[in-house]
């Protein structure tokens, strides 16, 4: 059997690489591509307490995180089509118009 | 469930299972091919291959002989490592699902009974949608790492279809995931021993057929390789084995979307069966075979009589007239197995 | 060391190694194709912890639609610039040790939180159901309202999705 703390460990490292990812890339993909690398640690660490607390529960949470990237990953990337058209641009460093 | 002692003869049965099924479908594309070209032939007043070995059997073995020896081009620009593996993933993929479709009951040699089908996963429905779904990454891979303007037209046409038709073709697998209660394709194909499911699901069929002759890019659904207008769509910078590749997987995709559609909708290996033991074990494969022969024959026959659409045509026919009958399909066959149900 | 525990090794190894692919390449494609193989190691890993269903809702879903729409995007934007430009933000150092100290945290909180379960706990009870009957029967019951909910979330992304990447609004 896989302990749970190996589980819980892995969706730490998991997360914390999605999170300095997520600080240190400019590319607005990336940056996107990171928060999904979050959502799925956390996704990981439900699932894990699920099991090992024989509660189907957690999974039903999973399921609603999943839905809820879907939406954001819709949303997310239309937002980046459009700035992409109107500033021919992907590095969040020059959409600074809002800069004083 | 299996003990240790079982665990290598298990292991070897599968092994044993996978090689044959690999075998008969690797040859069956071989045939499909010669099949396609003399059926097309036929329907245009020509003979089509006839020089190699009587009436041109042994065509698909000089054709393979010449995939192998023709020279294998790689343009400068491409992205390589992507481009060596989207036909590596497109050949992967198309033959992955062919692993939970059951070809028939069982068949007992020596005292033991083996299940005719390489696994009988209980989500075994479930898979083959994962992978279809998976599909697209082959052919949008290879259209951007071509670095060309063809084939990443091919590409994106392409991932924008399948991603249209891939879910009036779930909703068409819904409805009967919905009459027969179950995931596992052997539990399908059980319950339609009185009624096949055509009967029951003749919109759904329809729906499946479409959606499947489209995800599995074929005249008049087969806009990412239009020659007339792609050059060759999202394969266009590919040549010898890596092409093959290509070509091979869309093969194998029609021959697991017959089995899908044979084992959903048409009784699977379902079929009068009488005769000694052996036989009796043997003729569901054979009636099987058959039933997935006629679709393939319904494939060619499309292909050679139906113009291609246009491509704004294509994707209003999958939104528009697709997704509403299937959504009201699903909605409809709920509602009747809810009623019953009470 | 069974074989369940050799392949949770290996899929984990997996899955942080092409994490930090993701992180780390320069053209967005790659990076993608790396996220796609996080996610099928992740998925692997709900597979060994008996979560069938969402194995098949994360291929399906994550990898069949989402990483295709990822996919899409980076194609149809133009990439030649973005390559050719710096990668990484200025105060990488200050952000690299803001997340080691996130994991840090993360770590001791499991670390502090550990009487609370047993950590090499194996499952309670031995599920008697299905996992996908036990998902669909909390779903459809317990859960009635927020499926809903979610359902008009998915609409409400769907119809803002078309507008924001409408060419111009008449």
């Amino acid at each position: 059997m896989v302990p749970v703390s190996h589980v819980l460990a892995l969706s730490v490292i998991l997360f914390g690489l999605g999170a300095a990812g997520f600080i240190v890339r400019r590319n607005i993909i990336t940056i996107f591509m990171c928060i999904e690398l979050m959502l799925n640690a956390v996704n990981l660490a439900f699932i894990a307490f699920s099991r090992y607390l024989g509660d189907p529960d957690g999974q039903i949470f999973v399921f609603f995180v999943i839905v809820v990237a879907a939406a954001e990953a819709a949303m997310g990337l239309a937002i980046i089509i459009a700035v992409q058209r109107n500033r021919q641009t992907l590095s969040i460093d020059d959409l600074d118009s809002m800069k004083l | 469930m299996a003990t240790h002692s079982d665990l290598p003869l298990l292991l070897l049965m599968t092994l044993a299972k996978v090689v044959v099924v690999l075998g008969v479908l690797l040859t069956a594309i071989a045939y499909i091919v010669w099949m396609e070209r003399k059926v097309v032939a036929h329907i245009q007043s020509r003979w089509g291959p006839y020089l190699v070995g009587p009436h041109g059997l042994l065509q698909p073995l000089a054709d393979a002989l010449k995939f192998l020896f023709k020279e294998d081009i790689v343009p400068d620009e491409v992205d390589r490592p992507i481009f060596w593996l989207a036909p590596l993933l497109a050949f992967t993929l198309a033959f992955l699902s062919i692993s939970v479709i059951p070809f028939g009951e069982s068949i007992t040699i020596a005292g033991h009974t083996i299940p005719l089908q390489i696994t009988d996963l209980n989500v075994g429905l479930l898979f083959v949608l994962a992978v279809t779904s998976l599909g697209v990454y082959g052919v949008a891979l290879a259209g951007w790492s071509s670095n060309s303007k063809f084939p990443l037209f091919g590409g994106l046409r392409s991932s924008a279809q399948l991603i249209s038709y891939e879910l009036s073709l779930g909703l068409a697998v819904v409805s009967v995931v919905l009459i027969a209660g179950s995931l596992s394709l052997r539990e399908i194909v059980e319950q339609q021993r009185g009624l096949w499911n055509i009967c029951k699901q003749p919109l759904g069929f329809l729906l499946y057929f479409t959606a499947a002759v489209a995800e599995t890019n074929r005249t008049p659904f087969d806009l990412p390789e239009a020659e007339a207008e792609l050059v060759g769509g999202y394969h266009t910078e590919y040549s010898s084995f890596k092409f093959a590749m290509f070509f091979m997987a869309e093969y194998a995709n029609m021959v697991t979307v017959s089995c899908l559609a044979t084992s959903l909708f048409f009784g699977g290996w379902l079929g009068p069966v009488f005769g000694p033991p052996l036989v009796r074990s043997l003729l569901p494969v054979l009636w099987f075979a058959l039933k997935v022969l006629a679709f393939l024959f319904v494939y060619i026959w499309i292909r050679g009589t139906l113009p291609r659409f246009r491509y704004d045509q294509l994707m209003g026919f999958g939104w528009r007239v697709m997704l509403p009958v299937a959504l009201l399909n699903v909605l409809g066959t709920s509602l009747i197995v809810a009623w019953r149900s009470v | 060391m069974t074989l369940l525990q050799i392949a949770f090794f290996f899929l984990s190894a997996l899955a942080l190694a092409s994490a930090i692919l993701v992180i780390t390449r320069r053209n967005a494609v790659h990076s993608v194709i790396w996220l796609i193989v996080t996610l099928f190691s992740v998925g692997g890993i709900f597979l060994l912890l008996h979560a069938e269903f969402l194995f098949a809702v994360q291929v399906i879903l994550y990898v069949g639609g989402i990483m295709v729409l990822f996919l899409f995007v980076v194609m149809l934007v133009n990439l030649d610039v973005a390559v050719k430009q710096a990668q990484f933000s200025r105060q990488w150092q200050l952000a690299l040790a803001t997340a080691i100290i996130l994991m840090a945290e993360l770590a001791y909180g499991i670390y502090r939180g550990h009487q609370g379960f047993t950590l090499a706990q194996t499952s309670a009870v031995p599920p008697t159901i299905g996992n996908t009957q036990a998902v669909a029967l909390a779903l459809y019951q317990d859960y009635m309202l927020p499926v809903e909910i979610a359902s008009v979330l998915l609409l409400v992304a769907m119809v803002g999705a078309v507008v924001m990447a409408k060419r111009k609004l008449e």
